[in-house]
């Protein structure tokens, strides 16, 4: 997942218009089949698994990780252990290739728990999202197949600190020295400590407009040339490893290239169609989290004699707090199953990263305001909630971008 | 002397779909029930069960042919059979009743030992007792159903090829150890064993595994309750306390209260 950094809007707007329009779509065409609500034996016993995961292993660890912003390397292996992990990765490769509305499931429970530590997870998909689109069989069985087989981590580096909503802005570049790619450049990304490989997205034709003069590459971390800048210390999502990783004269083997010279940016925006949903399925966790925690409070609280969700004032924040949850999901799972019928959604997709988001911040803010001063202290799990939750306005998809595409 | 030859263990586990222990109790508006629209799950004492007769097989000390699992409920309980069965377990059977429908200790006793005798089991594997109701008596009412030995309240179990059964009790005053033969009943205490989680791959695979359904009436069982639930009511809520200064002051408040 990306730290996005903010681009005053008009110029945006003016790259964006000179862009290929089809982000810009109009409703998706209806696909066959029902509509349904309910969810089969397989979703409700992958959706039972990770809440009960959740619950057992996550909730009570999450505190700690927040304090000691460590790596949560325990929990990954034991979901790992589980099939958590790696949802999208096809049966080939040892994975379970479950639908987006599965891993959709997987992801809101995680979240439930800790979202610094679904993050960690999470960036894992992302990473491995460009390979399954277009990577090479042998590619995939390389990279993909080591995921399946031990807890590895992943990193998906496509933000650079100067470059962020505008991927067509990067600087990272890779030249083509007799049978081998040289990458040099910076990139801001998520898992970059721990990761064992990285997927890079670097410009091989500067003379190319951008959406043709960019490669994705698969890069191993042990690669001579690959410099990890310090741990970032971030508001929230703290357990989470965000870091500067360098590429000085880094060599790239022939068949690291994804899919041909040129279709980089391409790949990396479908790897999004994949991941968007998902990452806004984490913010729809956070938010149904801080609504549970806040109304937990609210019916053992009193003040004035009663507890506090008898005051109404109290109660339609929680009211709000519900259907803001409510809503997100749904767009969430629409976005998830137009994608599992074959759509684009890209549309959907966008609308609720976009929704969920303000959703998650909104919540968990009057999660905070239904907790009083305790919601502010540090004892209670509320303010944790409410420093996690802002990145979910600003990653992989800026909210003010989310409206653009939509 | 010959070898004795290895005896294939079929294991019964029920298991019950009950009230998720997490969840806050709540007296029911009519009350005669609690609030039953909450999250439900497989009775804790069941999943150490399942997980014991999945124990059992991988330790290779004794045969195990085929674990089934068994619940009697209604359509949902199929949720919590597909959970034994991504554990491990290889079929299972579903007894339909009604949603809301009670059935008693002494009626799930007689259903198990109809199955038990239609479909020959050697060793039953169930919770000491289900966490909704509390009765705790349907594994000793099987036992002395079908004149089989027990061991209940198992906090480890052993089966030997050729069938030496070796039972760990807790009780009151520590632990108790019991030899018996198969067949046999064992219920489950909490020590027994920490059940797995059901990996995600193996949730997948489990809807390959088969389940029967049968409705009572076409095993000739009657569940009509015996008892009628008069009321049900929330404990009394807990009193605050009070600081005494002194013993002489702690004995005389005690006198008050009628306690001493």
């Amino acid at each position: 997942m990306s730290l996005r950094t903010i681009v005053p809007l008009r110029r945006l707007a003016a790259r964006r218009m000179a862009l290929d329009r089809r982000s810009m779509a109009s409703a998706a065409r209806p696909a066959t089949g029902p509509v349904s609500f309910a969810l089969d034996d397989d979703q409700r016993g992958i959706q039972e698994l990770a809440q009960s995961f959740t619950r057992d292993k996550i909730v009570p660890a999450a505190a700690e990780y927040d304090r000691s912003m460590a790596y949560p390397w325990p929990i990954l292996k034991e979901a790992h252990s589980l099939g958590l992990l790696n949802t999208h990765i096809p049966e080939a490769y040892g994975g379970p290739e479950l639908g987006l509305l599965e891993c959709a499931l997987v992801s809101e429970s995680l979240a439930y728990g800790c979202t610094g530590i679904q993050t960690a997870m999470e960036a894992n998909g992302l990473a491995e999202a460009p390979l399954i689109v277009a990577a090479s069989h042998e590619t995939k069985m390389k990279y993909l197949g080591r995921m399946t087989e031990e807890p590895l981590m992943a990193a998906y580096c496509v933000t650079e600190p100067g470059a962020g909503s505008d991927v067509a802005g990067i600087k990272t570049k890779a030249e083509k020295k007799g049978d081998k790619w040289v990458l040099n450049g910076s990139k801001m990304c998520t898992n970059a400590g721990h990761a064992n490989w990285f997927f890079v997205l670097a410009v091989t034709d500067p003379s190319a407009p951008p959406s043709k003069g960019m490669t994705g590459f698969v890069v191993d971390a042990d690669t001579q040339g690959i410099v990890l800048g310090k741990k970032e210390i971030n508001m929230g999502q703290r357990c989470s490893d965000t870091r500067q990783v360098t590429f000085q004269d880094v060599v790239v083997p022939e068949e690291n290239v994804l899919g041909k010279p040129g279709e980089g940016f391409k790949i990396a925006m479908k790897a999004f169609d994949i991941t968007r949903p998902l990452v806004a399925a984490a913010a729809v966790g956070l938010a149904q989290r801080a609504l549970e925690e806040a109304t937990k409070y609210a019916q053992e609280r009193k003040t004035m004699g009663q507890p506090i969700i008898n005051h109404q004032g109290v109660a339609f924040m929680l009211a709000d707090m519900a259907i803001g949850a409510e809503a997100a999901r749904g767009l969430v799972w629409r976005a998830a199953w137009a994608k599992d019928c074959g759509e684009r959604n890209t549309f959907y997709a966008s609308m609720a990263k976009a929704f969920a988001s303000k959703t998650a911040v909104e919540n968990s803010n009057l999660g905070v305001q239904v907790f009083g001063g305790a919601g502010f202290n540090t004892e209670m799990p509320m303010e944790k909630l409410y420093r996690d939750a802002k990145i979910y306005e600003l990653c992989t998809q800026l909210y003010s971008i989310g409206l653009f595409v939509s | 002397m010959r070898p004795t030859l290895p005896r294939l263990v079929n294991i019964l586990v029920p298991v019950k779909r009950s009230i998720d222990y997490a969840v806050k109790i709540r007296v029911a508006s009519d009350g005669k029930g609690v609030d039953t629209n909450v999250k439900h799950s497989m009775n804790p004492f069941d999943e150490i069960a399942v997980e014991e007769a999945i124990r059992l097989r991988e330790k290779k000390s004794t045969k195990v042919d085929n674990i089934t699992a068994i619940s009697i409920g209604p359509a949902k309980a199929v949720d919590t059979i597909r959970t034994a069965l991504a554990m491990g377990a290889d079929s299972g059977i579903h007894i339909t009743t009604p949603e809301n429908a009670v059935v008693e200790p002494i009626a799930v006793a007689n259903a198990l030992k109809k199955i038990i005798d239609d479909k020959k089991f050697d060793l039953v594997i169930m919770g000491k007792q289900a966490i909704d109701d509390d009765s705790g008596s349907t594994g000793g009412m099987l036992a002395g159903l079908l004149g089989w030995s027990q061991g209940s309240f198992a906090s480890k179990l052993e089966v030997e090829d050729g069938g030496k059964v070796h039972v760990t009790r807790e009780i009151d005053g520590g632990l108790e150890n019991i030899e018996a033969k198969l067949p046999m009943i064992v219920t489950t205490d909490l020590r027994l064993n920490e059940p797995r989680y059901a990996s995600l791959p193996n949730i997948m695979k489990a809807k390959k595994k088969k389940i029967e359904t049968f409705k009572p009436e076409d095993l000739g069982l009657d569940f009509t309750p015996r008892f009628e639930t008069i009321s049900v009511s929330e404990p009394p809520k807990r009193q605050g306390g009070g600081k005494v200064e002194s013993v002489d002051e702690l004995v005389s408040k005690m006198k008050e209260a009628g306690v001493i």
